[in-house]
C-alpha cells in the first residue's frame, strides 16, 4: 500500500475509500435530515425501484430480454444476497451450497402447490420456509462444530445432495422437474384468455427513442395480475418481501444476536469466554440465512414459468451467490444487495458478449476482487479499520518519499 | 439398497474395489494440489479444477498431433511412447495454468493482505473464465484466422462437446485375484500415482524448497525473518500442485479417455472433498483420503446405485469430519518432520 507523504494523515487515496467515504456521506446526510424528509425521502426512493421496471430507464433497460424478468432476477438475487450475508457477513461463516437452501424453498412449493396438493402459494410460503429452516437446523447442528474453512465444504456437499435428491426421487419429480407451479393469486378480475389480460387497471409502460419517452400501451402491466404474461407483478411482490426482510435484518443486526454473531465472527474463543454461547448463535444465522434462502426459492418456484427442474439449482449457481455477497461487501446488507443485483444483471445486460458473457463475467470478478478486496460497500467498521491501520503504519515508518 | 450386489460376489466386490482405488489415485494427484496450497496459504484455490482441466486437454491435443484423429484402439504398451510425451505436455499445462492462476489471482491479493474470502472470490472468478475460455477455444481461433489449421483442436462448433482422444488404450488383464483379473491400466494408474506421491513426500521433506514450503506453512513471518522467500514459496507451491494435476490429467486420459471444458469442477469439488476427509494440508492425508474416497463412492454405487455415488462421498465426508474434527490424519504440512 502506498502511504501518502504528507502528514497529517489524510484518508487513503484508493478509490475503494472513496467509494466508501461517499456512502458514509450519504448516509450521515441522510441521518441529519428531518424525520419527515427522510420518510419522503425513503418512499421517494421505494417507490423509484417499484416503478423501474415501468420506466425502463434507457441504458439500464435490456432490450434483448424481457426487463421485467431481469428485475425480478435481480430483486431475487438481493434477496438472496441478502439471506446470506447473515451467514457469512454477520456471522463468518463460509456457506457455499446456500443453493440447497433455495431449492427446498422451492420445491416445498412446488410440491405444496402443484405435485402432491394443490395449496394456494401464500398457504405453501409460510411452509416452505418452515421447512427450510428446519433443514438449515439439521444441517447446521452436526457441521457447526466442525472449524471454519471445513464447512464449507461441507455445505458444498449439502447443496450438491439436494440437488441429487431432487434429480432421483420420484416423489420430488425426478429429473423432469415440477410444472404447473400455482402462482400468488391474482387481485380484481381473473383474465379470461385470449381478450380479456383481467386486473383492477392497467398500467402502461414508457417506451424509449432516444431520450424521449412515449406511453407504450400495448405492453401494460395489469395490476395485480400473476400469469405467465408478465414478470412485473412478480417483481413487485418479491421487493414488498425484500423491504420486509430487510426492515427484518435491520432490527435483528442491531439487536443482543447481531452483537453476539459480530463477537463470535471476529473470535470464536474470546466470544465463548465472555459468555457468549457460540454455537447457539451460529446455527440461529444459519437457520435464518437459511429461511430467506428458502423464502426467495418459494417465489422464484412460483414465478412467471411455474417450473422448477433439478437443472434449475446447479452448484456453480451458489458460487455466484457467496460472489454477490462478498464482491458487494460482506457485513453490510446495502453493499450485499449491491452485490446480488450487480452478479444477476450483468450478464443479462450483456448478452450481446453472447457467448462471451461468462468469461466476461468470470474476469470482471477476479479484476473486482483484486482491485477492491474489501468488496464494493464494505461495512464502515471495516473501512474505518483498514484507515486506522495505514494511520498507525505512518506513524511507525513516519512519512514515505513516494 | 442391495448389500448383495457389493458383497454376494467376491468378483463383484474386487472389481468395484479397484475401480475405486484407480479413481481414488486420481483423485488423491488432485488433492495434493488443494492440500498443498491451503497448508502454506490457508487458502481454497478453487481454480485448481480448472489446472486438471487443462492438463486433460494437453494430453488429448498431444494424440492429436502425434497420430491424427482417426479413431483408434491400442494397447497399453503401444501407446506409452506418445503417453510419455503427453505427461509432459500436460505437466507443462498444468504447471503454466496454476501459475498464471497465482500470478493473476493471488499474487496481488497476498500482496495487500487481503481477507481470506476474496482470495476465494477472485479464484471463483478464474475457475469460471478459464473453463469459459476453454469452451470458447474455437472463437478465439477464429480471431486470429486459424480455424482452419487448428481445426482438430479447437473442434469448431463443438468446443463444448466432450472432446475425445483418438486413442482409447485397451486395458489387458495382467494376472488374477479369484477371479476377478487385474489389468495393466488399472496398475498403472494406481502405481504412477503411488511413485509421484512419494516423489513429492521425498521433495517436501528432504529438498531446500520444501523446508522453505513447511517454513512457510508453520509461520509465515518467523520464515521471512529467515530469508525464505515468501513469493517464491508459494510459486514454487503451485507450480507444484499444477505438475501433479498434470500427471493426474494424464492417468484420468487412460482411464476414461474424454474430457471437456468443465470436466474438472465435480472431480475438483470430489479432490478438494478428498483432501479435506484426510486432513488438508496432509500430504499423506490426501492420499488417504483420495483412495479412500473412490474406494467409498464406489461401493457406495454398488449398494445404493449408481446415481446416489456423489451422496454417498459427501455424507462420508461429514461423519469423518464429526469423529474426527481434523480429517483422518490431522492437518499438518508444517509439522511434517524432516
Amino acid at each position: 500500500m502506498t502511504t501518502t507523504p504528507t502528514p497529517p494523515v489524510s484518508a487513503p487515496t484508493n478509490p475503494l475509500f472513496r467509494l466508501g467515504l461517499w456512502w458514509d456521506g450519504v448516509i450521515d446526510r441522510y441521518n441529519a435530515l428531518p424525520r419527515l424528509y427522510k420518510v419522503v425521502l425513503v418512499l421517494a426512493f421505494a417507490l423509484f425501484v417499484y416503478a423501474l421496471p415501468l420506466v425502463r430507464p434507457p441504458l439500464i433497460a435490456t432490450d434483448r430480454i424481457d426487463f421485467g424478468g431481469v428485475m425480478f432476477a435481480c430483486a431475487a438475487y438481493a434477496l438472496i444476497a441478502l439471506g446470506l450475508n447473515i451467514v457469512i457477513g454477520y456471522a463468518g461463516l463460509l456457506d457455499l451450497g446456500y443453493i440447497g437452501f433455495y431449492a427446498v424453498g422451492a420445491y416445498t412449493t412446488g410440491v405444496l402447490t402443484s405435485y402432491h396438493w394443490a395449496w394456494p402459494f401464500f398457504l405453501a410460503l409460510p411452509v416452505a420456509v418452515a421447512v427450510t429452516m428446519l433443514t438449515g437446523v439439521i444441517l447446521g447442528a452436526p457441521t457447526l462444530r466442525v472449524r471454519g474453512d471445513y464447512l464449507a465444504i461441507v455445505t458444498l456437499g449439502f447443496g450438491e445432495i439436494i440437488r441429487i435428491c431432487v434429480k432421483n426421487i420420484e416423489w420430488l419429480g425426478a429429473s423432469a422437474g415440477i410444472k404447473d407451479i400455482n402462482h400468488p393469486n391474482t387481485i380484481g378480475p381473473a383474465p379470461k384468455p385470449p381478450f380479456d389480460p383481467g386486473g383492477l387497471f392497467a398500467i402502461p409502460r414508457l417506451e424509449w427513442n432516444g431520450i424521449t419517452p412515449s406511453l407504450d400501451h400495448e405492453h401494460a402491466t395489469h395490476f395485480l395480475v400473476f400469469g405467465a404474461r408478465d414478470a412485473i407483478p412478480y417483481y413487485w411482490l418479491l421487493l414488498t418481501a425484500l423491504i420486509v426482510v430487510l426492515l427484518g435484518d435491520r432490527l435483528v443486526k442491531a439487536s443482543r444476536v447481531g452483537r453476539a454473531w459480530e463477537a463470535t465472527r471476529e473470535d470464536e474463543d474470546a466470544a465463548e469466554l465472555m459468555g457468549v454461547p457460540t454455537f447457539k448463535y451460529k446455527l440461529m444465522a444459519f437457520a435464518l440465512g437459511a429461511a430467506i434462502g428458502g423464502l426467495s426459492g418459494a417465489f422464484y418456484a412460483s414465478s412467471q414459468s411455474g417450473y422448477i427442474s433439478p437443472d434449475s439449482f446447479p452448484l456453480a449457481t451458489s458460487f455466484l451467490f457467496v460472489a454477490a455477497v462478498i464482491v458487494g461487501g460482506s457485513g453490510n446488507r446495502w453493499g450485499a444487495m449491491v452485490g446480488g443485483v450487480l452478479v444477476a444483471y450483468l450478464p443479462e445486460r450483456f448478452r450481446d458478449f453472447a457467448d462471451y458473457r461468462l468469461l466476461v463475467f468470470g474476469l470482471a470478478l477476479t479484476v473486482l476482487a483484486i482491485t477492491r478486496p474489501e468488496g464494493l460497500l464494505p461495512p464502515r467498521r471495516t473501512r474505518r479499520a483498514k484507515m486506522m491501520e495505514a494511520e498507525i503504519e505512518q506513524l511507525e515508518e513516519g512519512p514515505v518519499d513516494a | 439398497m442391495d448389500l448383495g450386489a457389493l458383497f454376494g460376489n467376491f468378483n463383484n466386490f474386487l472389481d468395484f474395489t479397484v475401480g475405486g482405488l484407480v479413481i481414488g489415485a486420481i483423485y488423491a494427484l488432485v488433492a495434493l494440489g488443494y492440500t498443498m496450497v491451503y497448508g502454506v496459504l490457508q487458502l481454497i484455490n478453487f481454480a485448481h479444477s480448472e489446472v486438471f482441466m487443462y492438463g486433460t486437454f494437453a494430453v488429448a491435443w498431444t494424440f492429436v498431433l502425434l497420430h491424427g484423429t482417426g479413431d483408434a484402439s491400442w494397447s497399453l504398451g503401444r501407446a506409452v511412447p506418445i503417453l510419455l510425451v503427453a505427461l509432459v505436455a500436460a505437466m507443462l499445462m498444468s504447471a503454466a495454468i496454476a501459475l498464471l492462476v497465482e500470478r493473476f489471482a493471488y499474487r496481488p491479493l497476498i500482496n495487500k493482505n487481503a481477507p481470506k474470502l476474496i482470495a476465494l472470490i477472485s479464484a471463483i472468478g478464474a475457475s469460471f473464465a478459464l473453463a469459459e475460455a476453454m469452451g470458447l477455444r474455437d472463437r478465439f481461433a477464429k480471431w486470429f484466422g486459424l480455424d482452419d489449421n487448428l481445426a482438430n483442436y479447437v473442434a469448431p462448433n463443438k468446443a463444448r462437446d466432450v472432446y475425445s482422444n483418438p486413442v482409447s488404450i485397451q486395458p489387458h488383464g495382467l494376472f488374477h485375484i479369484g477371479g476377478y483379473s487385474v489389468t495393466d491400466v488399472d496398475l498403472v494408474v494406481v502405481v504412477a500415482a503411488l511413485v509421484m506421491m512419494f516423489a513429492l513426500d521425498i521433495f517436501v521433506r528432504r529438498t531446500k524448497f520444501g523446508r522453505g514450503i513447511r517454513a512457510v506453512a508453520q509461520d509465515p513471518e518467523a520464515a521471512a525473518l529467515m530469508g525464505v522467500n515468501s513469493t517464491r514459496v508459494v510459486q514454487v507451491t503451485f507450480l507444484v500442485g499444477g505438475l501433479m494435476a498434470g500427471a493426474a490429467a494424464t492417468l484420468y486420459m487412460m482411464k476414461i479417455g474424454s474430457t471437456r471444458q468443465n470436466a474438472g469442477f465435480l472431480l475438483g469439488v470430489k479432490a478438494f472433498t478428498a483432501a479435506v476427509m484426510g486432513g488438508i494440508g496432509n500430504l499423506r492425508g490426501a492420499l488417504l483420503g483420495g483412495l479412500l474416497l473412490g474406494v467409498m463412492e464406489n461401493w457406495g454405487s454398488a449398494v445404493f446405485g449408481s446415481e446416489w455415488k456423489d451422496v454417498v462421498a459427501f455424507v462420508l465426508l461429514v461423519l469423518i469430519l464429526l469423529v474426527r474434527p481434523s480429517g483422518l490424519l490431522g492437518e499438518a504440512l508444517g509439522k511434517a518432520r524432516a
